[in-house]
């Protein structure tokens, strides 16, 4: 039951999910559209999982005091309120209790993390006391309180004002500007090995130096002969190179694939 | 922490308060809600000026917006999937009570139960946090792997192997060929041209059959086998150097873009 039903059920789809796509029957196409729903149900479950990992390395972090525990309340922080906003919206014209409610259900998590990581009894006590009664507070000011609510109409939780802003203001500028970082440090790893020592360092330093200036306004009508150079080299040097990296990927995918199924890799299943 | 980390800290919360009250100033009358607006700005333009800061060296600034962003975006996309799978997808097939509770509209049919069984598997996933009882999460784990396995293999098989060696096998002389006398007399150099397309044809042929070469290990890589390979690798070389300078191209226009934030959005120097 440990080890031989997983093994049985990964042969069983495996298998089931080869043969469909050579039987052009309806049943074999609907069986085929609900596994795959399935697997994004579950997924899901697997999300939630993934959010408890977080919520524990971080306690973990903050209990044993960890070099730079202090930014795991930052994430903390983060993941709570950012699921705050994503559950609640605003219902009336003012915004009522509903930041009131924020700080008591922020403080409440703190204070019983508190409780949690703290180590002397008496200061536990305290946390946990307090942590309770903020989240008393969350709890009358979300039954009292009309200005806002739990959401649950469809996915227009997700269209709650704090839970775009959060979205607009706080997760893009971050995420474009840590990938804007990478072209200061591709630009310092060019330097060093965009040197033409030999003819093939030559083609690298050739090729994306074209593909580079190709959109440069400063060129005049030269510029029009490397846009039209980059876009031969993009559309079939390129192409023919990538073609020959894909075949490889698309071999070792197959061949990982009949791996799993065949029971070969267990990777998978952990220990035990 | 040194002093003047204590200083910086209270430099960078001075200034942060009075962008916010400039920024505010300058967007009482255009928007309503314009002190939260301005404290949005104000803290994406901060976020932004930390994550750059990196540049110098690791610093508290860029450790704190790596951790927001890490809390951040996990219970962003937990939302997203709780709200656009759970309870748009899911819930209308599961019951009629649970979707008039979220008000969605009730879908199920007399197959609704089949639904049900992908719950149990999850929640069954939920048992990995369990030492005793742990090792049932293995069962929806294994449906999960055996189903995407199978369809990576028909999947992969055919988009990644097939049909590239189908496109591979390109007409050498071009599709117009009708002879060397017509094509010599009609000599073409423009990038449309025949001759163009017939020089493209066998570069991408050869390019893709000396690549495969040069990633075949099995072999020595000598004799004529050894000079196809050479070729293999100035073909891929060429996609390295253009990948290279399409990857810049990407993350300076992304560097653009968070800096005509700041001077427009934040600052207001440029309209």
């Amino acid at each position: 039951m440990r080890r031989q039903l997983p093994l049985a059920l990964v042969f069983i789809f495996g298998v089931f999910m080869i043969v469909q796509y050579f039987v052009p029957h309806e049943y074999s196409e609907w069986v085929y559209e609900f596994l795959l729903d399935w697997i994004t149900i579950i997924g899901i479950f697997a999300l939630a999982l993934g959010i408890y990992s977080l919520t524990h390395v971080s306690m973990g972090k903050i209990r044993n005091r960890t070099p730079n525990w202090q930014y795991a309340i930052v994430t903390m922080l983060g993941l709570f309120v950012m699921i705050y906003f994503g559950f609640t919206a605003r219902t009336g014209d003012s915004w009522g209790l509903y930041f009131v409610a924020l700080v008591a259900l922020t403080l409440g998590i703190s204070s019983l993390t508190w409780g949690a990581v703290e180590t002397q009894a008496s200061r536990r006590k305290i946390g946990f006391a307090a942590g309770l009664g903020l989240l008393a507070v969350f709890v009358l000011v979300a039954v009292f309180d009309p200005s806002w609510k739990f959401y649950f109409y469809t996915s227009e939780g997700l269209q709650s004002a704090m839970f775009r802003n959060f979205f607009d203001y706080i997760m893009i500028p971050i995420q474009s500007t840590m990938f804007s970082l990478l072209a200061f440090f591709i630009a310092s790893a060019a330097y060093r090995a965009f040197r033409a020592r030999n003819i093939l360092a030559t083609l690298l330093l050739a090729s994306a130096l074209i593909v580079m200036l190709r959109f440069n306004p400063f060129l005049g009508p030269v510029g029009e002969y490397i846009a039209q150079t980059a876009n031969w080299l993009l559309n079939v040097p390129n192409l023919a190179a990538k073609r020959a990296i894909v075949i490889g990927i698309g071999l070792g995918i197959v061949a990982t694939a009949l791996k799993v199924i065949l029971g070969i890799e267990r990777g998978y299943m952990g220990r035990g | 922490m040194k002093r003047s980390s204590y200083i910086i800290m209270a430099a960078v919360v001075v200034l942060f308060a009075l962008s916010w009250i400039f920024k505010a100033m300058a967007l009482d009358g255009e928007t309503e809600h314009y002190i939260t607006r301005a404290f949005l700005v104000t803290f994406s333009a901060f976020l932004t000026l930390a994550v750059l800061s990196f540049l110098y060296r690791d610093n508290p600034f860029y450790k704190f917006a790596e951790h927001l962003f890490v809390g951040i975006s996990a219970a962003f996309w937990m939302c997203v999937g709780f709200w656009t799978t759970i309870v748009q997808n899911l819930i209308p097939r599961l019951s009629q009570p649970l979707s008039e509770f979220f008000e969605v509209p009730y879908i199920g049919g007399s197959f609704s139960i089949r639904f049900y069984l992908p719950v149990i598997l999850g929640i069954l996933l939920l048992l990995r946090l369990s030492r005793k009882v742990g090792w049932l999460s293995r069962w929806p784990l294994a449906f999960i792997v055996g189903t995407t396995a199978g369809l990576n293999f028909v999947r992969y098989l055919r988009s990644d192997f097939i049909q590239q060696i189908s496109s591979t096998f390109v007409p050498l002389l071009g599709t117009r060929w009708e002879g060397f006398g017509h094509f010599f007399s009609h000599l073409d150099l423009s990038a449309t041209g025949q001759l163009s397309m017939i020089l493209a044809n066998w570069v991408i042929f050869l390019g893709v059959f000396c690549g495969l070469i040069y990633f075949y290990f099995s072999k020595e890589h000598t004799g004529v086998f050894g000079k196809a390979s050479r070729v293999g690798i100035w073909v891929l070389m060429f996609t390295f150097g253009a990948s290279f300078g399409y990857t810049v191209m990407g993350r300076i226009s992304l560097l653009v873009g968070r800096i005509t934030f700041l001077f427009k959005d934040w600052l207001g120097l440029i309209s």
